[in-house]
């Protein structure tokens, strides 16, 4: 990813923005035919997918078995609300600290490895976590999953919100939503995020300019295992349950497919874009033909084949043919070929 | 005393040996020139200096420090650089992020992930400041991709310069670059010495005669000729074998 305009800044105009029309969705979701779990859905995954991206799209790591980290973070909440205390913050504080646990163990093991290999360890490790899940059944109730998981409350101290329904737990998570988001464009901006962009497009000269690689790789791996325990735990808190479904092979494909659809790969708002597009496509398309996946493994080999970049890179290259400032840059670089060696 | 010493390094792929007991000094301001034929080693010996390659026998010393099994970036951080024959430039980045990254300042805070690293102004002045004595900083905000051979030849030593290296390590930095290009690197380099150690693999024999204090000829991994380059056009071994085609 290339340095993106407003990089310097906390919060950037794309960010308000954002959060301003996600704010309005609840008093028009039911309107265009759509339901307000939706919405809540869309949201966790999106935090879940920039959490993924912060690997694959600034650190250039393959995670193929991510959906681990979600499950742990599902699994960590209910897990806490049901045997140490029903509160919201250390219910969601344990979700991220399990997903941050669970990832730092593996990322020590496969650090050291790049590429295919890599690739293969996330996989593998993945796979772990989930046959525990099945397997450990007095824990995690197995296949039938860990149920009555309940919508905690928000105590603030001075006031408590309640978020059973579906359009309080939207705005609740809403909020989380902005902060993974602030937090994220400012890390992803830093000088670590820098370092971690560096990593991606030459782990070699990286190492070679003074930075230990292996600790960097480390490092992001925890963080964003973290942040998709987070996901996780708000997943489970969602819909009442956690099952270890999410942790399989096939679900930690999905958001995958989800990151390199949207774009993830050449913007930081590819992830989100990825999410709102296979989400409500499931829900249209789902509506229409019960075949829906295909359709959407159709549109993926497509963007594959002609849009590798995908939406987000879509989008950003109909913008640079009308953005004069860039034209005006193009054609200085024309004026400024230097004269050959 | 020298800052950098390599003694009796011996480096074996398998059964092939690659490099025998070669042995090397190089002392501060002082360059020194290594060349010999292709797959005589040059790289490889290169790759030992900088960490990427354990020999199997032998010591690297680095003012004095032991710095053999030291991983490679533990070793740039000690205050060796080095630039690669295959140009390894960070390609999204622009010109100026790609020195700023390099910055021995910017490492130290390579972790931290609560300010923004654009908009700095002290990575920037650092940055500027090392463009401008390779003659990128009109070229500061150019995506790394986007510039000529020559112009990334020069970025390649900046990235290496903005290290603040004890050692400066070239691999053969004049390889595609034209007649032009190449006495504008011997200009940057010539204002270069004395200020640090430089060791340059180099197969322009011309270009590495005009600027090397020593030169040493590898030859089937070893040293086989070491000397100031007027001893060792004298030398008739050496002209014979490898100067042939220098006059």
């Amino acid at each position: 990813m290339r340095t993106p305009p407003h990089a310097e800044k906390l919060i950037t105009p794309a960010m308000l923005a954002l959060g301003l029309v996600l704010a309005t969705v609840p008093l028009w979701i039911t309107g265009i035919g759509l339901y307000p779990y939706l919405g809540v859905e869309i949201l966790i995954w999106s935090i879940y997918a920039l959490a993924f991206n912060l690997l694959l799209g600034t650190a250039g790591l393959p995670s193929f078995g991510h959906g681990a980290y979600f499950g742990v973070g599902a699994y960590a909440f209910g897990l806490t609300q049901l045997n140490v205390a029903p509160s919201l913050w250390l219910c969601l504080a344990a979700a991220l600290l399990a997903g941050g646990i669970a990832g730092a163990l593996v990322a020590v093991f496969i650090s050291h490895r790049r590429g295919i290999y890599y690739a293969f360890m996330t996989i593998a490790f993945g796979q772990i976590f989930w046959f525990v899940a099945i397997k450990s059944h007095s824990i995690t109730g197995g296949e039938d999953g860990l149920l009555k998981i309940a919508r905690l409350p928000a105590d603030l101290g001075l006031v408590t919100f309640n978020l059973a329904s579906n359009t309080a737990l939207f705005y609740f998570v809403l909020l989380v939503f902005m902060l993974v988001v602030i937090g994220l464009w400012r890390l992803t901006n830093s000088p670590f995020g820098r370092v971690l962009n560096a990593i991606r497009q030459s782990e070699t000269r990286a190492a070679h300019l003074g930075y230990p690689v292996r600790l960097y790789k480390i490092a992001v791996f925890t963080i964003s295992a973290a942040l998709s325990g987070l996901a996780g735990g708000l997943f489970a808190m969602a819909q009442n349950s956690a099952f270890p479904d999410v942790m399989s092979l096939h679900q930690s494909g999905l958001v995958v497919m989800m990151v390199l659809v949207g774009g993830g790969l050449v913007s930081f708002w590819g992830p989100v874009i990825g999410v709102v597009v296979y989400l409500i496509a499931r829900d249209v398309i789902g509506a229409v033909t019960s075949a829906w996946m295909l359709w959407f493994g159709l549109l993926f080999i497509a963007i594959v084949l002609f849009r590798p970049e995908g939406i987000a890179g879509a989008v950003q290259a109909w913008w640079k043919e009308f953005d004069v400032r860039a034209l005006r840059l193009r054609s200085r670089g024309v004026l400024n070929q230097p004269v050959r060696d | 005393m020298a800052v950098l010493e390599a003694s009796g390094i011996h480096v074996r792929f398998g059964q092939r040996v690659v490099l025998e007991d070669i042995s090397f000094s190089v002392q501060a301001g002082e360059l020194h020139g290594i060349m010999g034929p292709n797959g005589a080693g040059k790289t490889t010996f290169f790759n030992v200096l900088t960490g990427r390659v354990r020999p199997s026998r032998g010591r690297v010393h680095l003012d004095g420090k032991d710095v053999t099994s030291l991983p490679s970036h533990a070793i740039a951080a000690l205050g060796i650089a080095r630039s690669f024959q295959l140009m390894t430039l960070f390609d999204e980045f622009t010109v100026q992020e790609n020195v700023e990254v390099a910055l021995p300042e910017f490492r130290a805070r390579g972790f931290d992930a609560r300010r923004a690293a654009a908009g700095n102004e002290a990575f920037e002045s650092a940055a500027m400041s090392v463009l401008a004595q390779v003659g990128l900083a009109e070229k500061a905000h150019f995506v790394a991709k986007d510039l000529s051979y020559g112009e990334r030849r020069a970025l390649e030593i900046a990235v290496a310069l903005a290290q603040r290296p004890r050692v400066l390590c070239l691999d053969e930095p004049t390889s595609g670059l034209g007649s032009d290009g190449t006495a504008r690197l011997a200009d940057l380099i010539a204002r270069l010495k004395g200020k640090l150690a430089i060791v340059a693999i180099e197969h322009d024999m011309e270009f590495l005669f005009h600027i090397a204090d020593q030169v040493s000829v590898v030859h089937w991994g070893q040293v086989i000729a070491r000397g100031t380059p007027s001893e060792l056009k004298a030398n008739p071994w050496v002209q014979r074998s490898n100067l042939g085609r220098l006059q």
